[in-house]
């Protein structure tokens, strides 16, 4: 039966497997630095795979992951957080930010029009919180239209 | 007496009208931050961190407000625990077995209140300790070689580790995944990038904040989602709100026990406030006896764990202050805000920067005073607040944690790693792998790495080095017992069952 410690101690040993070899390459020591900077890396590196290997060879029960629509609304929440991190810098605080907490809002409770509330009310107010109480330098709205 | 002219000093710089201001509000914060579900001293810190370095504050004044809001939640989790039996961070979950007991029979006036006196009993007397421990720790850790250091790291993790989860090896993998992190970028003592895979963004490093942020706040966001809130508070009653005088005496002797013990648990690395709660109601239940009737809702169940949390909350400091290494979660939190104001703790922190240290004490003492004036009378206010519904606080949450993280370092790319550490919180939680030492090994890895570094040039290579001084054996051999004794009293400490609706250790 494939379990999810498994697989995850399988990805683990392969990324330490990367990471030793990458501090492999990294340069020796020398008089005033005996142990270089590649040592604790690969001591790092073997204690993951140490452990990973425990997690193949004797892994704990599954752990009780959501059914598949609940994966798929948090990969949804996953993607606009992503594009809401692309979009804060060119499109300014306030629009990009309602649409996302909206989002979240509508996920946790889904009533749309206290999620569009919510989306707005607290857009608006961190704005105002940020910007004037606590002095953070941020823009409202795009840079080009704020000229 | 020493102690008092550094406590003197202390609220010298505390009692400042700004500083003042600064606890009521950090009190005031952590209050509700501890009270809500989902927020408990950790992350609730956590995402006020890179908001207060924006602010420009110096590093009293965000000491001062970043410790208020520890302690402030440390009050604020039983508030949960008693009304809606859901602890509002997990050292709470223990006040939640006599508590919400209690507030069926109607008494939860009386249970805040009690439990109230209790945090501040816990809270203040562990601070007095932490006043007079501290600095003899501290000339002992003067003794400490870099070989010392590394002993002493490895003790962290390894204690931490063993109490953190259930299964050894998955908190082992999570510690040696904080300390890979922690190596990504610049090596400082030989000028070559680890790990980068040439991009330039991680040639700074992985902020430790970016990892905090991510793993403690934004990982709840996706587990309220799965939920759809169903643990939120919706119609808490609260009647009239009376002062227990003859039944709070009763519970003195239980209080001051409790505040001991947790202490004492606190200052053990990696044990922190949840063993101490835990521990002190496990060890009045058996004073008590049968006829004590704990478990019905009595006020020594909700005196005990409280005055047990918060004692320990203020141990926890004592090893984070003079060592450097944090005893739990939330400790590690705050040594991230001193390694953000450049504050190495250590031994040479009480010598260099005394108004640092006495000034953050003093401002402990007074945020409890300000907590127990603002838990008792005042708790009514914190009763309407704990109904703000999650689809508002979850949101709320995540605009906090990205415009605090934007605000430091104005990159989406620093966003996008957090987002990326959300998404693995969630799953690490999920799969039982405690997040506590992943954040651990981020903040320590470089110095751990550093201590090993130095001990091998000052020894010429020779490894037995680390095993050189009775301090460093001493320390090695705890460590080995730190981390294997949990195998074997797992067993004979089982916890009561409770549900649990916020497994974020503390």
């Amino acid at each position: 039966m494939i379990r999810t410690d498994r697989v995850f101690g399988v990805v683990v040993i392969l990324a330490a497997l990367a990471y030793i070899a990458s501090a492999y390459n990294l340069p020796q020591g020398s008089m005033f630095d005996k142990l270089g900077p590649k040592a604790f890396p690969i001591i790092v590196g073997a204690g993951a795979l140490i452990s990973a290997a425990f997690l193949v060879l004797r892994p704990d029960d599954e752990p009780d992951w959501p059914p598949v629509p609940t994966l798929l609304a948090l990969a949804f929440a996953t993607l606009v957080l992503v594009a809401y991190a692309y979009a804060l810098k060119p499109m300014g605080f306030i629009v990009p930010t309602a649409i996302a907490a909206g989002v979240l809002s509508y996920q946790i409770t889904p009533k749309p029009l206290s999620a569009v509330l919510v989306g707005i009310g607290l857009s608006v107010g961190l704005f105002v919180i940020f910007k004037y109480a606590l002095g953070l330098s941020l823009f409202a709205f795009p840079r080009a239209l704020m000229g | 007496m020493e102690i008092f002219s550094n406590l003197a000093l202390g609220f010298s710089i505390a009692l400042t009208p700004f500083t003042l201001m600064l606890a009521v509000i950090g009190c005031f914060l952590g209050t509700i931050i501890g009270a809500l579900p989902g927020l408990g001293p950790s992350n609730g810190v956590a995402i006020l961190i890179p908001i207060t370095f924006s602010m420009g504050l110096d590093a009293t004044a965000a000491l001062v407000l970043l410790t208020s809001v520890y302690y402030g939640a440390m009050y604020g989790g039983r508030i949960s625990s008693i009304l809606l039996n859901i602890p509002g961070d997990e050292p709470a979950m223990m006040t939640t077995l006599d508590g919400y007991p209690m507030a069926k029979q109607g008494r939860a006036g009386d249970a805040l209140v009690i439990s109230g006196v209790a945090s501040f009993v816990g809270a203040f007397l562990a601070t007095i300790a932490l006043a007079m421990v501290a600095p003899y720790l501290a000339r002992i850790a003067y003794k400490f070689g870099p070989a010392e250091y590394f002993a002493l790291y490895t003790l962290a993790f390894a204690t931490l580790g063993g109490m953190a989860s259930k299964n050894q090896a998955k908190a082992a993998l999570a510690s040696f995944i904080g300390l890979a992190i922690a190596l990504v970028g610049l090596d400082n003592n030989s000028g070559f990038n680890r790990f980068t895979g040439g991009n330039l963004h991680l040639s700074d490093g992985i902020d430790f904040l970016v990892a905090i942020v991510g793993l403690f706040a934004v990982s709840e966001v996706f587990f309220f989602i799965e939920t759809h809130g169903k643990d939120s508070a919706v119609g808490v009653k609260l009647g009239k709100v009376t002062i227990p005088w003859a039944e709070m005496w009763s519970t003195r002797w239980t209080m001051i026990r409790s505040s001991v013990v947790g202490f004492v648990a606190g200052v053990l690395p990696g044990a922190g406030a949840s063993l101490g709660s835990f521990m002190t109601y496990m060890m009045e239940k058996g004073i008590a006896g049968d006829k004590g009737g704990f478990g019905t809702g009595v006020a020594k169940g909700v005196a005990a764990p409280e005055a047990g949390n918060n004692a320990a909350a203020g141990g926890a400091l004592v090893p984070m202050l003079t060592l450097g290494v944090p005893g739990s979660g939330t400790t590690a939190v705050l040594l991230a805000v001193l390694m953000t104001l450049n504050i190495t703790p250590g031994p040479t922190l009480f010598a260099d920067r005394p108004e640092v240290v006495w000034g953050l004490i003093a401002s402990l003492l007074i945020a409890n005073v300000v907590l127990l004036l603002m838990n008792v009378p005042m708790v009514k206010v914190f009763v309407k607040i704990l109904m703000v519904p999650p689809a508002v606080l979850l949101p709320a949450v995540t605009m906090i944690s990205f415009v605090g993280i934007y605000s430091l370092s104005g990159s989406y790319f620093d966003l996008v790693l957090m987002i990326i550490f959300g998404v693995v919180g969630y799953a690490f939680r999920k799969m039982d792998i405690p997040t506590v030492p992943v954040i651990l090994g981020i903040l320590l890895g470089y110095q751990m790495e550093n201590n090993l570094r130095h001990a091998m040039t000052l020894s010429g290579g020779e490894w037995t080095y680390l095993f050189s001084s009775p301090i460093a054996i001493g320390l090695w051999i705890a460590a080995v017992l730190g981390f294997v004794a949990p195998m074997f009293l797992r067993g004979l400490l089982k916890r009561p069952e409770i549900r649990d609706a916020d497994e974020l250790v503390d």
